[in-house]
């Protein structure tokens, strides 16, 4: 008998960006991108979800304590891009574009280390209300 | 009297400081706000007119106008853009949201038909800090 069980945390950050290739010229970022080009920057509150997925522990009902996945999303993910600038402030989006795929698919990676090998693990990020991405898909 | 209220959003870039402050009394009165390369939001932007519902129409406003004027003179200004560096009516101003309300106030003001008054201009900045403005 499956019994798996989810848990999702979420948390939130602010922060700009653009979406730009450099091997593009202006006018076919633009094209592209639209407004999302714009060079001076916009910016987003990003909400998200990190979703893991196992059996409760038997001692103590968890699969996963949620503090220790808080601490883990703050020390990893917000103190990184809170506030920051995704394209000029942060190591991780200076060759790569910080589309809103891009950004779930480098928090990820930036989680899944610290999460026990036996769970399953997603993350689902907002980028808007009504704009979000989930990975792995 | 009925109060009629738009809601409309738009996504931007901004930062707060004080260009007459040093860096680090910017930082110290601003925190991470204050960060050199920018950082931004989401906003949802709250617009309440008031007036009589017309007894032809029984609107206060076709709403789909005050979409329109808000779109013309504030989302076109300030959607995809840098508060600081980009839009005209914040030029010089601190872009705190405090003060965003009250220059979008301003900026709607004088596009609204005569028959109705602008009531509250009402802008989140995250989903747990916003502010209202009345007027004077």
């Amino acid at each position: 008998m499956n019994k798996k069980v989810a848990v999702f945390r979420r948390e939130r950050f602010n922060a700009a960006h653009r979406l730009y290739n450099p091997r593009w010229d202006d006018a076919t970022n633009f094209r592209v991108f639209g407004k999302c080009s714009n060079p001076h920057y916009h910016g987003h509150n990003y909400e998200l979800e990190v979703k893991v997925t196992g059996e409760p522990q038997a001692d103590t009902g968890f699969v996963m304590d949620m503090k220790v996945l808080s601490d883990l999303v703050q020390q990893h993910v917000v103190e990184r891009f809170d506030h920051k600038n995704l394209n000029l402030d942060t190591a991780e989006f200076k060759e790569l574009n910080p589309t809103a795929e891009h950004i779930a698919m480098v928090i990820y990676d930036l989680l899944r280390p610290h999460i026990n090998k036996a769970h399953d693990m997603q993350v689902r990020l907002y980028e808007t209300p009504r704009n979000f991405v989930e990975y792995p898909a | 009297m009925v109060y009629l209220t738009r809601v409309e959003h738009f996504n931007a870039a901004h930062k707060l400081f004080n260009p007459q402050w040093s860096r680090e009394k910017n930082e110290a009165v601003f925190g991470k706000c204050a960060n050199e390369n920018w950082h931004g939001h989401n906003y949802e932007l709250y617009v309440t007119i008031k007036g009589a519902p017309d007894p032809d129409t029984g609107f206060v406003l076709d709403v789909k106008k005050l979409s329109g004027i808000i779109k013309a003179h504030v989302l076109e200004k300030v959607d995809h853009l840098n508060l600081n560096e980009d839009v005209d009516f914040m030029r010089g101003k601190m872009c705190s949201t405090e003060n965003l309300a009250v220059a979008i106030w301003e900026q709607l003001e004088a596009f609204l038909p005569h028959e109705v008054q602008l009531h509250a201009v009402k802008l989140y900045e995250t989903p747990s800090i916003f502010v209202e403005y009345y007027g004077r």
